[in-house]
């Protein structure tokens, strides 16, 4: 299954990649591939902006825009003002 | 409700707060290493309170308690209640370490959240093993979403590998977390400050046993997410029942509306006038909340809202077609059901995006983007549909 297209906000500097392979290691979507060496975002539209690789990137060569892709969280943050959290404990809806 | 104020707990709790960095002479708990360690007794009392905990293990920082490996009736009955009301917000372990089967110094360390949902799916999957289990306080959330809030993170993994004294218990210096617990924890930072190198698991508790098997090397397989027709339809009441409400607000509101008359609230008139519509608003909220989550791959567009609105429509004409008392005889009527309807039904679909496990943020923007003001638009040209007949029928205009 896949989400909307072109809306990722993943971005790669190669430069700072030592091929590690971590990102594709906590990557639960499998957007990338150790090719040469080198990590490469095989599959950018399958990206859902966890954080995980980013997190987990020692060489800082990623990042990204992460938050909660959920729509009750987002339409509270407009309604309430603040950060869109995914505040489990006081939303009825069924986020977690 | 898993608050542990026993005897046992209080002795692993003040053990814990000596830490390990503290000198030898000082440290009571130090003095103890070299000395047998008193097995504490398990008493009926917590095995009848917490029927998982079978017993206890030795180790050189005291007692830990051991875990048993089954699943009992009455938790998959508490696992049921988890998936339909707010029963899991208190549905949680005592973070801290635990044993599965008889684990010593070279056995895997595996961690986990303290929601009990998720404490239990490892357990169970540890049958047979003999394996730490490390429990983070995540205040009773599951290890993905915990995650994504950051307390499943590097401050609490830390903080509970100091406090557990896990270096004196575990004679390597290797962690396993599941994958999902990633975006809260920098396996890098976690390295630095206790020495512990974090290798990421499978993400499903259920392949923990191949991945041992494995030399603790994740396949293909077991780091991707799954999210099957069962998956999706397990998290539709949390999604039915919370839509409930709008449904209750909805009847009200439509039930005086046709009761109104010039002369008070007619109530044969108002059954008649609003039964249909509860009925479509019910068959509208069912599209959102379960057919557009169950069938999600089948319908077309990539986007909730477009789905959602689909569902809708299509359950609204269906549903006219096999019962024609759904059908009202004024056009304008007609109009508003296949305007309003189907909207509410794209309105819930919008909701599941946040129990995905493949939606991001920009993309739940960006539908909101047009959705909010289609949803507002409409929500303004049904209210004057309303008026309009309301008016009509009592010859204002």
């Amino acid at each position: 299954m896949r989400y909307l297209s072109n809306v990722s906000t993943l971005e790669f500097y190669s430069g700072k990649c030592t091929g590690c392979g971590m990102c594709v290691n906590v990557c639960p979507h499998e957007v990338f591939e150790i090719r040469e060496g080198q990590a490469v975002i095989i599959e950018r539209n399958r990206c859902m902006e966890c954080g995980a690789c980013v997190t987990n990137c020692a060489f800082g060569a990623l990042s990204v825009a992460r938050g909660v892709g959920c729509a009750a969280a987002l339409i509270n943050s407009m309604i309430r003002g603040g950060e869109p959290t995914c505040d489990c404990t006081t939303e009825s809806s069924g986020c977690c | 409700m898993e608050k542990d104020n026993s005897p046992e707990a209080a002795d692993i709790k003040n053990r814990a707060k000596c830490a390990p960095s503290q000198g030898g002479t000082v440290c009571s708990c130090r003095a103890e290493k070299s000395e047998p360690v008193q097995l504490k007794q398990v008493t009926p009392e917590i095995v009848q309170h917490k029927r998982w905990i079978t017993g206890t293990v030795r180790t050189p920082m005291g007692v830990i308690y051991a875990v048993s490996t089954e699943i009992t009736k009455q938790e998959i009955f508490e696992h049921l209640m988890c998936r339909i009301s707010g029963f899991r917000k208190s549905y949680m372990v005592t973070p801290g370490l635990y044993a599965a089967g008889n684990p010593d110094s070279q056995s895997h360390v595996v961690v986990t959240a303290n929601y009990k949902l998720s404490f239990d799916k490892v357990r169970e999957s540890l049958a047979d093993e003999n394996v730490w289990i490390l429990v983070l306080d995540t205040k009773g959330i599951n290890v993905w979403c915990a995650a994504g809030k950051g307390t499943f993170g590097t401050a609490e993994l830390i903080n509970r590998i100091i406090m557990t004294q896990l270096t004196s218990i575990a004679g390597h210096r290797e962690i396993i977390l599941p994958q999902l617990g990633a975006p809260g924890v920098s396996a890098h930072q976690v390295k630095q400050a206790t020495g512990f190198q974090v290798l990421y698991g499978p993400v499903y508790a259920g392949d923990l046993k191949d991945y041992f098997k494995s030399g603790c090397v994740a396949s293909k397989s077991m780091r991707k997410v799954r999210f099957s027709m069962i998956d999706r339809l397990i998290l539709t009441p949390m999604e039915i029942i919370p839509a409930m409400g709008i449904f209750a607000v909805f009847t009200v509101i439509i039930f005086l509306y046709f009761g109104l008359s010039l002369s008070g609230i007619n109530f044969a008139d108002a059954f008649k006038g609003a039964f249909p519509f509860i009925v479509l608003c019910f068959t509208a909220i069912l599209s959102g909340a379960l057919i557009t989550p169950v069938l999600l791959p089948v319908i077309p567009f990539k986007s909730f809202a477009v789905k959602g609105w689909l569902a809708g429509i299509f359950m609204v004409w269906v549903s006219k077609q096999l019962f024609s008392w759904l059908n009202t005889p004024a056009p304008e009527l007609t109009f508003l059901t296949y305007l309003m309807f189907p909207m509410i039904s794209s309105y819930v679909a919008l909701q599941f995006t946040g129990s995905t496990t493949f939606t991001g943020m920009s993309g739940v923007k960006k539908e909101l983007k047009y959705a909010v003001p289609l949803y507002i638009i409409t929500a303004i040209m049904s209210i004057a549909v309303l008026v309009l007949y309301k008016a009509n029928q009592w010859r204002l205009l």
